[in-house]
């Protein structure tokens, strides 16, 4: 097939995203809204994604909205939107955090195995065209060795990988830095 | 399962949306990443994409006339914005959720760390949403915003805008944009604006002054056509997911 139109330009989604997105965090009362931190997503290892985002001079972004998309704890991803979820950088610390389950694994275009994986999408003031990158999860050593994705990377590797933090078993940090040292692996996908 | 990235999707045309980088628009600056973006296939990850049914919009969503009045109408140009959502390859976009937000008729929005001088609207507040229908057509009615301020490199204005996020049926399909309405003297000065360089993309999100679709006595109309990346596929390879 050939391609007849072109894709609609993106726009940065600006400082007051909330409104249309997260309502309630812009301080609109929206009844039934329905979209929040929380997937829901049933079964499976209940674990919180946690992080911050670092602009190229090191400051947080505190206006930042974050979304994730993933499969169940068995790798699927059904037909509805239980494994997406949407929250926004805190105003004061700049911390997002997501309530989900650990997802389970899904094939590459070979239809080989890839190590578990959160989608993961950054919209922001200043942000023309919205970052896409991948949250894998370190204590995944064995699939991450063997993922064609993360092989194929040559530079920042690691900046993909969530750490459980020590403190807790399912809590997850995983800081993101939009430029400068330890920049985040973005894709284009 | 498999996905045949030849049957996915290619990859964006760079070129036609914004860089990252537009050093105009301040706040790119230190928020574009210096990396180049890593190309990769779409896989069932991004092929996949979340599902949101008709039942979860509330009543009045797509009326943002009327899904925040308290006493009265709200104040500015009354007016009923359509379109059809398509792909790439024309085809209508059925069920994809647009999500709207925009300033009142004042240039001002409802939201907490908003300070601008022109008053806050009482029976407004800029949210809405909307799901295209079978066809990909999609409606919904509000006031024109207002152009207002924001700090660039000196004194900068908006032009008069309406933010859109789209879902289509592949997380690869996500997309946030603006559009503008026809005639705007400040869209030629918008540093947001010109962060997209081909004036054929700009012109693609700039609504159109659509008479014969305002209603009399009531509320005028404007139009635009949203198009979506598409997914390659045959009309023989539809059926088959």
């Amino acid at each position: 097939m050939k391609k007849v139109l072109r894709e609609t330009p993106s726009q940065t989604a600006g400082p007051y995203v909330h409104i249309g997105l997260l309502p309630d965090v812009a301080g609109l009362d929206v009844a039934h809204h329905g979209i929040g931190a929380r997937t829901q997503l049933e079964g499976g290892a209940p674990i919180v994604i946690k992080g911050i985002i670092r602009d190229g001079a090191g400051e947080i972004v505190k206006d930042a909205m974050v979304e994730i998309w993933q499969p169940d704890h068995a790798g699927s991803f059904g037909n509805n939107a239980k494994g997406f979820a949407r929250t926004h950088t805190d105003f004061e610390t700049g911390e997002f955090s997501f309530e989900t389950v650990k997802p389970g694994s899904v094939a590459w275009v070979d239809g080989k195995p890839q190590a578990p994986h959160v989608t993961v999408m950054v919209f922001a003031r200043g942000i023309n065209i919205h970052l896409h990158t991948r949250a894998y999860f370190a204590d995944e050593a064995d699939a991450n060795k063997t993922d064609p994705v993360l092989s194929s990377i040559a530079e920042g590797r690691e900046t993909l990988l969530a750490h459980c933090d020590p403190s807790s078993n399912n809590t997850y940090r995983f800081d993101i830095a939009l430029q400068g040292d330890n920049e985040t692996v973005f894709f284009d996908i | 399962m498999t996905s045949d990235p030849a049957k996915t999707f290619s990859p964006r045309d760079r070129s036609w949306h914004p860089a990252g980088l537009t050093p105009a628009y301040n706040s790119s600056i230190l928020r574009s990443p210096k990396r180049t973006l890593l190309q990769m296939p779409a896989c069932l990850s991004e092929v996949s994409g979340p599902v949101f049914g008709h039942d979860m919009l509330g009543q009045h969503d797509a009326d943002m006339l009327t899904n925040a009045k308290v006493d009265g109408e709200p104040v500015g140009e009354r007016i009923v914005v359509s379109g059809r959502v398509l792909d790439e390859y024309a085809r209508p976009q059925p069920n994809v959720l647009i999500e709207i937000w925009q300033a009142n008729a004042g240039g001002r929005y409802r939201h907490v760390r908003d300070g601008y001088l022109a008053p806050l609207d009482p029976n407004f507040s800029g949210y809405g949403r909307c799901i295209s229908g079978a066809d990909g057509r999609y409606s919904f009615r509000t006031i024109r915003p207002g152009p207002y301020p924001f700090p660039n490199n000196g004194p900068a204005w908006r032009p008069a805008h309406i933010h859109l996020s789209l879902f289509g049926t592949s997380f690869a399909q996500r997309l946030i944009t603006q559009f503008y309405f026809e005639g705007d003297p400040l869209i030629r000065h918008c540093a947001i604006v010109n962060s997209v360089s081909d004036p054929k993309a700009v012109d693609a999100m700039v609504a159109k002054l659509d008479l014969d679709n305002a209603v009399p006595f009531d509320a005028l109309a404007y139009r635009l056509d949203i198009v979506l990346r598409g997914r390659n596929q045959t009309p023989a390879d539809a059926g088959h997911g």
